[in-house]
């Protein structure tokens, strides 16, 4: 539930659902994400849920906060679409071409690399939310063992397709960025494709996604075959 | 073949198409883009008789150089900037706010903008673009929009698909007026700040960095001290969010900004002054005001009543 709404700005509603960050309290954010997406309400143009926040931006030529606060606050969200998501395998290359962290995180986590592999492969990882960059998926839980910081400074790119951890997430660098993540491996999927408008993002919200591992060749001929 | 077009002779410094942008897309990761300057942009259309979400072009600084060729058609240029236009044999220097017509073999010469950032070049018709999401604003971080989501480059050429039947000439007497504070609305984090720090934000200037683009402006000044956290879970961004990292020097989310961001928000620039915040250029002093809420909604509306206003009388 919502525990409290306030406003971001003049034309931003901050909808916040609590401080943990957990897979029950994202699903509630979903929930309402989904429902306020479905109903299409006058004047508002933009949500974006995040792990525990739903900030919902209007046109304030159109309307105002005190508007899509009522809206908000009477909303059924509760019972009222199922999450419909999906569960997706990833195909991940962390050959030393582009496990660019490696090292650090070995050092950082006192695991070696084949252990830092098996904690991170094949299992189950939840997306929160996809953003920062355009198709970018947050996706958690990672083992406590596996929780490094950012790098302290940020690479100024970081390769499209870069598999990367920080803290109890992991990403995809949907297209090369800045970005200051632990970088373990490459993926040759497209995860955001600007081309189909319907369906941009490979990874949405509420997804489950599981990281398989390739070798070097296998990434090569990916998309070949 | 496309017989109405533009060569790019130079392209300026960041010149890109641009309309009123696209929404609905926060939650995949795409922000809203479209003119920095809304106002400009709908007077530049208005201008040269075109329907008021049409594409323009949009250039920060230096302008592009243009020869244009074809069947006549209307331009205009908003903003303050300083351009002008070669004919056959004379060259003159151009007025903003006032429609001119051009034909075959003509150039515009947009040579810089004057104390500001961006200005804006409509011409009387419909530039051949792709639009994608409804949209054909280029955001070169993302590479979506026209131009493969690209600026323009020199030697491209652009084709019109349609030029404007009504070539009456319009002008109209605006000027670009500058604000001496910036208005604010508390930020979701104001709290993290100490008393010091939030008494720094509203009452000290802080000074336009050069490292201000389409996604954020950096403003550098007396540090704000964090007493809480210096990281949040990360959350959605709105255009006007001023965010403080952990060095203490603010950054305001505009157009194109990331969706997600995990620094605190310590205010949000209120909509009424988000024309004339993106205006502002490296080396210019920022004071900020607080209002609250239903100050920001009422400003806003008169704001816009005097945008509505402006068009009717062109």
């Amino acid at each position: 539930m919502i525990k409290n709404i306030s406003n971001l700005g003049d034309a931003a509603l901050y909808c916040d659902f609590g401080n943990e960050v957990n897979k029950s309290i994202n699903s509630q954010v979903i929930k309402y994400f989904k429902s306020i997406k479905e109903k299409k309400f006058e004047g508002i143009n933009n949500l974006t849920p995040s792990y525990n926040k739903l900030i919902i931006s209007y046109d304030l030529k159109k309307t105002n906060f005190k508007e899509v606060k009522n809206y908000v606050e009477n909303i059924n969200a509760e019972y009222s679409i199922d999450i419909n998501s999906k569960k997706l395998e990833i195909p991940v290359c962390c050959h030393e071409n582009f496990s660019m962290d490696i090292k650090r995180l070995e050092e950082i986590l006192k695991l070696s690399r084949e252990k830092i592999l098996e904690n991170f492969l094949n299992k189950e990882y939840f997306c929160y939310m996809t953003g920062f960059i355009a198709g970018m998926p947050f996706l958690g839980d990672l083992d406590e063992n596996m929780r490094a910081q950012r790098l302290e400074t940020p690479r100024v790119k970081v390769p499209k397709g870069s598999v990367a951890l920080t803290e109890q997430f992991a990403n995809i660098y949907t297209f090369e960025s800045p970005g200051g993540w632990n970088v373990l491996g490459n993926t040759p999927l497209d995860v955001f494709d600007s081309s189909k408008e319907d369906k941009p993002n490979l990874i949405n919200p509420g997804d489950t996604v599981i990281f398989k591992e390739i070798t070097l060749d296998q990434y090569k001929n990916y998309n070949e075959q | 073949m496309s017989s109405n077009y533009l060569d790019i002779i130079r392209p300026g410094i960041n010149t890109t198409f641009q309309d009123k942008g696209r929404d609905h897309l926060y939650h995949i990761g795409i922000p809203f883009s479209g003119a920095m300057d809304n106002r400009n942009y709908l007077i530049a259309n208005k201008l040269v008789n075109n329907n008021l979400d049409s594409a323009v072009i949009e250039f920060a600084y230096q302008g592009p150089h243009i020869k244009y060729s074809g069947e006549k058609i209307n331009f205009a240029v908003t903003g303050d900037v300083i351009f002008s236009i070669k004919k056959k044999d004379t060259e003159i220097e151009g007025n903003c706010y006032e429609s001119y017509q051009i034909e075959n073999g003509d150039e515009i010469n947009i040579i810089s903008t004057n104390k500001s950032v961006y200005g804006y070049l409509a011409l009387g018709g419909e530039f051949d673009l792709k639009f994608q999401w409804n949209s054909c604003s280029i955001n070169t971080k993302a590479n979506i929009g026209s131009n493969d989501g690209k600026k323009l480059d020199e030697g491209q050429r652009i084709n019109l698909k349609k030029i404007n039947s009504n070539k009456d000439i319009k002008k109209t007497n605006y000027i670009n007026t500058k604000i001496e504070n910036i208005r604010v609305i508390k930020g979701t984090n104001f709290d993290y700040f100490s008393e010091e720090g939030k008494k720094i934000f509203y009452e000290k200037e802080f000074t336009v960095s050069k490292l201000s683009d389409r996604m954020g402006m950096r403003l550098e000044g007396p540090k704000i001290d964090n007493i809480v956290n210096t990281n949040i879970k990360s959350e959605g961004l709105i255009k006007g969010v001023i965010q403080v990292p952990a060095d203490g020097n603010p950054i305001i989310m505009l157009s194109d900004h990331g969706t997600i961001g995990g620094y605190p928000k310590i205010g949000v620039v209120a909509s009424v002054d988000y024309d004339r915040l993106v205006q502002m250029s490296p080396g210019s002093k920022i004071k900020f005001k607080e209002i609250n809420l239903s100050d920001a909604e009422t400003l806003f509306r008169l704001y816009e009543m005097e945008t509505q206003n402006l068009l009717s009388q062109i």
